[in-house]
């Protein structure tokens, strides 16, 4: 009976829009299934719970060769040739199209999301290295953030948890 | 009491494979089976809620789409269904496991 619940931890090291949103949409999974959640956000990952920086998350198409013409009406496969990647406005119309479609799936903008997943009872840590580092502080972050952790905290906290590197 | 569940056909994961046979009575029983000793008028506006989704979409509603359609926050949700709603709530509602994933 007293069997331990299942944990998953996603570290999340990544600040674009497109790699915010796997640690938040599988630990929303994982919170509708019973499952504790713990997210310890890190380097460019802390953006994602940057108050000043959450609405201005962004997708740039250079040096993604993933992003296609398709995704902007042009029939085939062909990717977005890099120097059109950096024509003034890409990013910023790159990063409407995302929201955009994101919204059509039913999935909240980041900030909400957190908020969801904060409600839902999830751990929400930062990393104290990166904070000192880019000279940050806890006035800095969303309320959702319980506190800012060490490395070595983090480790404590998550024992036996499975833990997702994004 | 569980004798009511012998009477529908549920899979392998304990979902009711035909919506039709859903009844309150049913709901009940399976709510105690999932931990929920009784079902509240909160807990109905989400089972009325999902039954109507059910039978509008032929599936299962998101946890997202429950809150932001019955406007029953996130908190009171994973509150009234303890240890994951996503799966309990589609059960205790007749449908079959929910495919959204927000």
């Amino acid at each position: 009976m007293t069997e331990k619940n299942r944990h998953v931890a996603f570290i999340c090291s990544k600040g674009n829009l497109d790699m915010a949103y796997p640690a938040l949409i599988m630990g929303w999974a994982a919170l509708g299934d019973g499952i504790d959640v713990t997210f310890f956000f890190t380097f460019w990952g802390l953006d994602l719970v940057n108050k000043h920086r959450v609405d201005h998350l962004e997708i740039p198409p250079i040096a993604n060769s993933s992003m296609k013409m398709n995704m902007m009406g042009v029939p085939g496969y062909i990717g977005i040739p890099q120097f059109m990647g950096g024509l003034p406005g890409m990013t910023p119309f790159a990063t409407a199209l995302m929201k955009k479609k994101m919204n059509d799936m039913g999935v909240p903008p980041v900030r909400e999301h957190l908020e969801m997943l904060s409600d839902a009872g999830a751990k929400m840590y930062g990393c104290k290295m990166t904070v000192d580092m880019f000279g940050l502080s806890e006035d800095d972050f969303l309320p959702c953030v319980e506190r800012v952790v060490s490395a070595s905290d983090f480790m404590d906290m998550t024992e036996g948890a499975q833990i997702i590197f994004i | 009491m569980t004798a009511v569940l012998e009477t529908v056909a549920l899979n392998e994961e304990g979902f009711m494979t035909n919506p039709d046979e859903w009844t309150k009575e049913i709901a009940e029983v399976i709510a105690v089976q999932e931990g929920i000793e009784a079902l509240t008028a909160e807990h109905w506006k989400i089972i009325d809620f999902c039954r109507k989704q059910g039978e509008a979409t032929g599936h299962a509603p998101t946890l997202r789409q429950i809150t932001t359609g019955t406007g029953i926050s996130t908190k009171d949700l994973f509150a009234l269904f303890p240890k994951g709603p996503a799966k309990k709530v589609a059960k205790i509602a007749g449908l079959g496991k929910p495919e959204g994933c927000v």
